[in-house]
């Protein structure tokens, strides 16, 4: 795999904890994980507009929206609760990854791509299993919201 | 040197009292400088691998169920020479008395429990209502990762046989003692085979061990996540699932950590003597081709054929 294809953002994050040891990367995940922005509060007070990721492993929301206007950026929206950080964390990566790209940026990120952040081993793989399935959820709502639109 | 069990009323009526501590008798420990003494040891191990990063009790070490307790390779536990050197880098020794705790009600941290238990480790304590009521007590929390002072610890081989079900085990107990499942109503019946809300981990058939008792793990446990009174677990677990003294008991889950939960209250709260946790449990027995199983909310019978 490469990280040619990754969108830059993506890219970035992928080659930050590739060049750390495994202890490390355990670090910065957990510094993406106390990144996570919180909700506004239009989708705080609606809960219902978000929807569960039921693969992982501790509760996690999320929800897609698209600007109107003519960039076409997605924005992601992410709710999990601070004793989750590995859940948290992986959110962070994927909102500073991904927030703000189009829904085309967005559909060509690989769906094994959380397998390049180097901590299958460090956080096992059935752990990294809830990470693949967020993605797989950001990126079947992005294609589900792109064909209305 | 065993360092002095925490004396209280309710842990008194327990069979063995002394397997459990309170966030006071720990809080005090710790206010003491006896952890930090190394006179006892405290250990975090959660579900969450990077919950013990975001804070926790101050000189508390942490091992994770899944990256220090598993084999890497071969679904079992880590071997003899392999948990000596974990315990010597996390400051215990084979005489060192440990306090483990962690969140969830404390199921990883009975489970890490019932691992040391493998090795036969003499003193080892929970504590009762783990992480969660250390926090809404609104006890303390560091970051601070002190290096502890390695312990010296033996390789002892792991003697699985007195707490350990394999399959076979299982199959041979069948319709000679009581079998208790830890698992949620859901995945009793057969109705799904994962926990709600938790990753499908792929069981190719849904339901139960022929005569288990539906008994779910949280069962033990109070809202504040401590372990029931005595009382309490004698109408859940002889009045309910059955059980009488003397029993022989299997209790399984999906992958052995939540009937971890159950058998530290069968073996040390209400002193049966002989209870297995069967690990291989519904991610083994619902994969294996020609076991019985039982759908449905009926405990079920065990078929002639097994039994023959």
């Amino acid at each position: 795999m490469t990280t040619q294809a990754l969108p830059s953002a993506l890219a970035a994050i992928v080659d930050d904890f590739q060049a750390l040891s495994e202890p490390e990367r355990l670090q910065l995940l957990l510094e993406f994980s106390e990144g996570l922005p919180e909700l506004p509060d239009r989708l705080k007070d609606h809960p219902e507009l978000l929807e569960q990721v039921v693969e992982c492993q501790s509760p996690l929301f999320l929800t897609v929206e698209t600007d109107t206007n003519d960039d076409g950026a997605v924005r992601l929206f992410f709710k999990a609760p601070p004793e989750a950080p590995t859940t948290r964390g992986f959110a962070g990566v994927l909102h500073e990854g991904l927030d703000g790209l189009t829904a085309v940026e967005i559909l060509s990120v690989p769906d094994d791509m959380p397998e390049l952040l180097g901590l299958t081993r460090a956080i096992t793989p059935l752990r990294m299993r809830g990470m693949t399935a967020m993605l797989g959820r950001i990126k079947r709502k992005v294609a589900a919201s792109s064909n209305q639109g | 040197m065993p360092y002095p069990v925490d004396e209280n009323e309710k842990f008194a009526a327990y069979a063995h009292p002394e397997r459990l501590v309170s966030t006071e008798w720990l809080a005090a420990a710790v206010e003491s400088g006896a952890v930090a003494r190394g006179e006892l040891v405290v250990v975090e191990s959660d579900e969450d691998v990077l919950l013990y990063e975001t804070g926790h009790i101050p000189g508390a070490v942490k091992i994770d169920w899944h990256t220090d307790l598993n084999d890497e390779v071969s679904r079992d536990y880590i071997d003899g020479a392999a948990f000596a050197e974990l315990a010597a880098s996390k400051g215990i020794s084979r005489d060192s008395t440990v306090v483990i705790y962690g969140d969830k009600s404390n199921w990883w941290a009975a489970y890490a429990l019932w691992v040391f238990t493998l090795f036969g480790h003499q003193d080892v304590r929970l504590l009762d209502g783990g992480r969660d009521k250390w926090v809404a007590e609104g006890r303390g929390l560091t970051r601070d990762r002190l290096a502890p002072t390695p312990g010296s610890y033996p390789v002892v081989e792991r003697d699985d046989a007195p707490i350990r079900a394999f399959k076979d085990d299982v199959l041979a107990h069948l319709g000679t003692g009581p079998l208790i499942d830890v698992r949620s109503p859901e995945e009793y019946t057969g109705q799904r085979t994962h926990m709600p809300a938790y990753p499908e981990e792929g069981a190719l058939r849904g339901g139960h061990i022929p005569t288990a008792a539906s008994i779910p793990w949280a069962r033990a446990a109070a809202e504040d996540g401590t372990f029931r009174s005595r009382e309490e677990l004698e109408a859940i677990y002889l009045g309910e699932a059955g059980l009488a003294e003397g029993d022989d008991v299997v209790a399984y889950c999906r992958i052995g950590e939540r009937s971890s939960h159950t058998w530290f209250a069968l073996k040390f709260l209400l002193g049966f003597e002989n209870v297995r946790n069967y690990d291989g449990s519904w991610t083994e027995w619902g994969n294996a081709v020609r076991v019985p199983i039982i759908k449905g909310a009926e405990r079920g019978s065990v078929p002639a054929a097994v039994g023959a």
